[in-house]
């Protein structure tokens, strides 16, 4: 429901190296996602250990198996393939017959057995595509592994860490890996991409995708070579990004970064490189030489997996209305304007909510214009029932639309209905005409210069006006009171 | 040798360097004997075992306690494990 993070500055910000000197126009970049992402499930990929909270207790969600005690066998849990299966067929993927797991050797301290459970050579899904605005970005593959514990590193900055600490409640929680191919141009539409894939999840329900929570994790690759230029420049992967707003931030740095180090004469070094947020740069983490021999080999202690074409199909056919088709439909179905219709599918529950009220008996128009402009940024949901009667009764005019909002906060924090809390508060708005004239009269007569500026030309006198009115008599309808008002003056 | 050494984190003394050396040849030499039998009319098996799709139900079961889990670690501070710092320096 946050929506807060969405809005990242889409100009530049902040002091970056290009900006001196630099001519990043003559620059293409070129960016490749890998996403991982937390999908819903109760219990991790390979044991029957909860998906505990941020805040639990360090080392309290773990058993022999995700610790990697001798002997122990792990099992495949059937909601992760299910999410996984599932969010491939929402991205348009091809779903093989056949697919297994495999054992990617490092030594690390927050990989308790010495090797990740992932998929190499065959993955669960392959070969999909995500429509952004109209243009498409080619999914490599869908594929579904554990994820690692937790470090915590002593010291206040990470790369001045003396000493680590190991929580592995983490470690063993499923984990869908999302790659996208080199197809992104921009930091705009990188995350624009994974905003569009945070919306694709939690409307299929295969994850919450909540960044900050770390069940949406995007790892872009980048790199840049001159424009009209086909081959691909030393790639950079930036880890530790916890919000769309870091991840922009993060690759505008990483450019700028880039060209500066080419347009002075240097290569750029292929490596991981961490985002500080506090110091809003890149830093170098971890060095190619080092890592990268895996030794990828079939996991031995799980069957492969035969994926059934029914069981696919049942699969695809539950899938709900996918964002980009539901937009269009608000469109065409509500009139929406396409701007409102966007912002409320970007959100399934705004979307369901929206809907909902519509049924409910409230006009479409004022229905999004409240979803959009009292519901998003509050993040609490009303009931469809509740944010119907609220815009019913602001439409229908008996009141005000800042009484409407009241209303509707009441209502969410107590429970009870509109009409109640309407009727308690004496909120009813008075829309008669003979009572509000003598109101209007008696605002003409306390702002003599106003009513003489307005005669006189001066149109927006009118606004002081109905300011003194508003004042005087808060339950007055303003609609009413604004057309009296000229009436009297003309 | 000392590459394989460094990914098994196996700490080698003066002297082990050669010992090993020849030990690995030795089963270098059994895997290219093994990679002349003519396999073009086998498909690649990673299971010999024939059982397909063990799926779990997603249900939650009990698991070790923090104080069980901690029991064998060799430095544990505040329930979590306590290793050295693992930064490569930067």
């Amino acid at each position: 429901m946050s929506n807060e993070d969405l809005d990242a500055p889409s100009g530049r910000s902040g002091h970056l190296p290009g900006e001196r000197g630099g001519h990043p126009s003559s620059w293409e970049v070129v960016i490749g996602m890998e996403v991982h992402v937390q999908p819903r499930t109760r219990t991790k990929m390979f044991c029957g250990c909860a998906v505990g909270q941020l805040g639990d207790p360090p080392n309290s969600n773990v058993c022999e198996i995700c610790t990697g005690m001798p002997g122990v066998l792990p099992v495949i849990n059937k909601a992760a393939v299910e999410a996984c299966l599932k969010t491939a067929l929402a991205l348009n993927c091809e779903i093989p017959r056949h697919t297994k797991f495999d054992r990617k050797n490092y030594m690390y301290p927050d990989l308790p057995k010495g090797y990740q459970i992932s998929q190499y050579d065959l993955p669960m899904s392959h070969d999909g595509v995500l429509e952004l605005d109209g243009r498409k970005v080619r999914i490599r593959r869908v594929h579904l592994e554990e994820d690692t514990g937790k470090l915590v590193h002593a010291g206040d900055k990470l790369h001045m860490a003396k000493e680590s600490f190991v929580d592995l409640n983490r470690a063993g929680i499923p984990l869908m890996e999302i790659v996208s191919e080199p197809d992104l141009r921009s930091a705009d539409e990188a995350r624009d991409y994974a905003v569009a894939l945070r919306t694709l999840l939690r409307t299929i329900g295969a994850s919450e995708a909540e960044m900050e929570k770390g069940q949406l994790r995007a790892e872009p690759n980048i790199s840049i070579r001159r424009i009209g230029t086909e081959e691909l420049g030393v790639k950079t992967e930036l880890k530790n990004i916890n919000s769309f707003r870091a991840l922009h931030r993060a690759i505008q740095f990483e450019v700028a970064r880039q060209v500066e180090v080419v347009e002075s004469g240097g290569t750029v070094v292929q490596e991981t490189r961490g985002w500080s947020e506090a110091e809003q740069r890149t830093f170098s983490q971890r060095s190619k030489e080092f890592a990268e021999d895996y030794r990828y080999f079939p996991e031995p202690d799980l069957p492969p997996l035969e994926l059934d074409p029914k069981w696919i199909e049942a699969l695809r056919i539950a899938l709900p209305e996918m964002p980009g088709v539901r937009r269009s439909r608000l469109i065409s179905e509500y009139g929406l304007p396409a701007a409102d219709a966007g912002l409320i599918t970007a959100d399934v529950m705004l979307a369901n909510l929206f809907e909902a009220a519509v049924k409910a008996g409230a006009q479409a128009r004022p229905a999004a214009n409240w979803v959009i402009g009292e519901v998003a940024p509050s993040g609490k949901l009303p009931s469809a029932e509740v944010l119907a009667d609220v815009v019913k009764m602001v439409s229908g005019g008996s009141i005000t639309r800042d009484q409407g909002r009241e209303v509707l906060t009441e209502s969410l924090s107590s429970g009870r209905a509109p009409a109640e809390i309407v009727a308690e508060r004496g909120f009813a708005q008075d829309s008669d005409e003979a009572s509000v004239k003598v109101i209007v009269e008696a605002v003409m007569v306390a702002n003599p210069r106003a009513v003489e500026d307005y005669r006189a030309g001066k149109k927006q006198a009118l606004g002081a006006l109905m300011a003194d009115v508003k004042k005087r008599a808060p339950q007055a309808n303003p609609k009413v009171a604004n057309s009296l008002l000229q009436k009297l003056l003309g | 040798m000392r590459h394989v050494a460094l990914l098994a984190r196996l700490g080698l003394e003066p002297g082990d360097e050669e010992f090993y050396a020849e030990q690995l040849s030795g089963i270098l030499a059994h895997i290219d004997r093994l990679q002349q039998v003519d396999t073009d009319d086998i498909p690649p098996t990673a299971q010999v075992v024939e059982i397909v799709n063990q799926l779990r139900e997603d249900e939650p079961r009990p698991g070790l306690s923090q104080y069980e889990v901690l029991a064998n670690a060799p430095v544990a501070y505040d329930g979590y494990f306590r290793v050295p710092s693992i930064q490569e320096e930067a």
